[in-house]
């Protein structure tokens, strides 16, 4: 970032009007429960590089704007997952999403992810979420004593679940799933994704355990293939795909 | 709480909605053809009076609209049971759908003389 700030004092000091920031309206879908339980749009107008991301823009209102402005963010670099939220009309993570990428011609709308209860502005009730993530038991299953050395395991073997390792739980392809707007109950395709990780992952055992929860009424049969979750995916995890393995090896293990 | 604004899916998402449409509107029609069949058992009469009315230029255009719900339902359906079972299917879900939209067209083209010719003869005369 130094070269483009020093750019920047030159042109400045020698008195070139073109600023790399332009005007950017952000459209934001704002709830507050203590006030009116009335949700309402806000615009704010504010001047901004356009190569900063969306969270950038949230980070400038809320410091310089309106500090009531609430939503979720730690690490701020697309691997902690906090600030999954909708951004004209789509998931997608704020802090990895470019302002001239979405067009900031038009008001850029931002509000919170669908199929969670909104607790407060951007901020959604995750309990539910994780709830679905715990219940598929996302931890190694094994039989038998502990080995007294590390459990091996092929290049071959690794790659088999490599894409579902990349999860970093935002809830940007659950909330994008209309089968989990419809039904909070689904297990959605995060908790999926997941089970993938340790159903095909050779070291673990459980593997029957997790495909009995998914073959539950509310696990990977109610899968409409709308391939949201997979456009959601911050991480570029074939979601769907993950989810059509769970289900072929629930058909080809019985027969 | 108002929903919020429409979730900007794609191909995947839109396909999904026109196929539970289609599905809906499918049923609809079973559900008037069982009703009209089950009419012959009343009166042969009445029968040949209903089925008389599906013979006009109106219910031919509704016909069309069959015949496009149906084959739509029947090709997104056999992508879909790809999309489940054929390992390269989540991978090749757009082209699969782009290719049922284009043998979707063909045989709505393909449709158009046996299912509205007599429709255009009602209208304007033979």
């Amino acid at each position: 970032m130094a070269t483009p700030t020093l750019d920047k004092t030159d042109k400045a000091e020698a008195g070139f009007a073109d600023s790399p920031f332009i005007t950017a309206t952000f459209r934001i879908r704002r709830f507050n429960p203590e006030v009116s339980d009335e949700v309402q749009w806000q615009d704010f107008q504010i001047e901004i590089d356009p190569k900063e991301r969306v969270l950038d823009a949230l980070h400038k209102i809320k410091w310089e704007i309106d500090g009531t402005l609430t939503f979720r963010r730690s690490c701020a670099h697309g691997i902690c997952g906090s600030d999954a939220m909708r951004i004209n009309g789509k998931n997608r993570l704020a802090c990895k999403t470019l302002i001239k990428d979405i067009n900031p011609d038009k008001p850029i709308m931002v509000e919170a992810i669908k199929g969670l209860t909104v607790l407060k502005d951007l901020v959604v009730d995750m309990d539910p979420f994780f709830q679905a993530y715990h219940d598929v038991m996302p931890f190694l299953i094994t039989k038998g004593n502990e080995p007294t050395r590390e459990r091996l395991q092929s290049a071959e073997e690794r790659e088999r679940f490599d894409d579902t390792t990349k999860c970093i739980l935002c809830a940007a392809c659950t909330s994008s799933c209309p089968v989990f707007w419809n039904d909070g109950q689904y297990f959605g395709p995060a908790a999926i994704v997941n089970a993938h990780r340790f159903i095909f992952d050779s070291r673990d055992e459980g593997g029957e355990q997790r495909l009995e929860i998914l073959n539950d009424r509310d696990g990977v049969w109610r899968c409409r293939t709308t391939f949201n979750c997979t456009d959601a995916c911050p991480r570029g995890i074939e979601v769907t795909k993950a989810i059509q393995e769970v289900k072929r090896a629930l058909i080809t293990r019985r027969f | 709480m108002p929903a919020g604004t429409l979730y900007r899916g794609r191909e995947g998402m839109w396909s999904w909605v026109a196929h539970r449409v289609t599905g809906v509107l499918i049923f609809f029609f079973l559900f008037v053809h069982v009703l009209d069949t089950a009419l012959v058992r009343v009166s042969p009469e009445a029968y040949d009076e209903v089925v008389a009315t599906y013979k006009t230029w109106p219910v031919a255009f509704l016909e069309y609209g069959l015949v496009a719900a149906i084959l739509f339902h029947a090709l997104n359906g056999l992508r879909i049971i790809a999309v489940d079972f054929w390992a390269k299917g989540p991978r090749l879900q757009k082209q699969m759908l782009w290719t049922v939209v284009g043998i979707w067209i063909v045989l709505m083209v393909g449709a158009l003389y046996p299912v509205l010719g007599h429709a255009v003869r009602d209208i304007f005369g033979s």
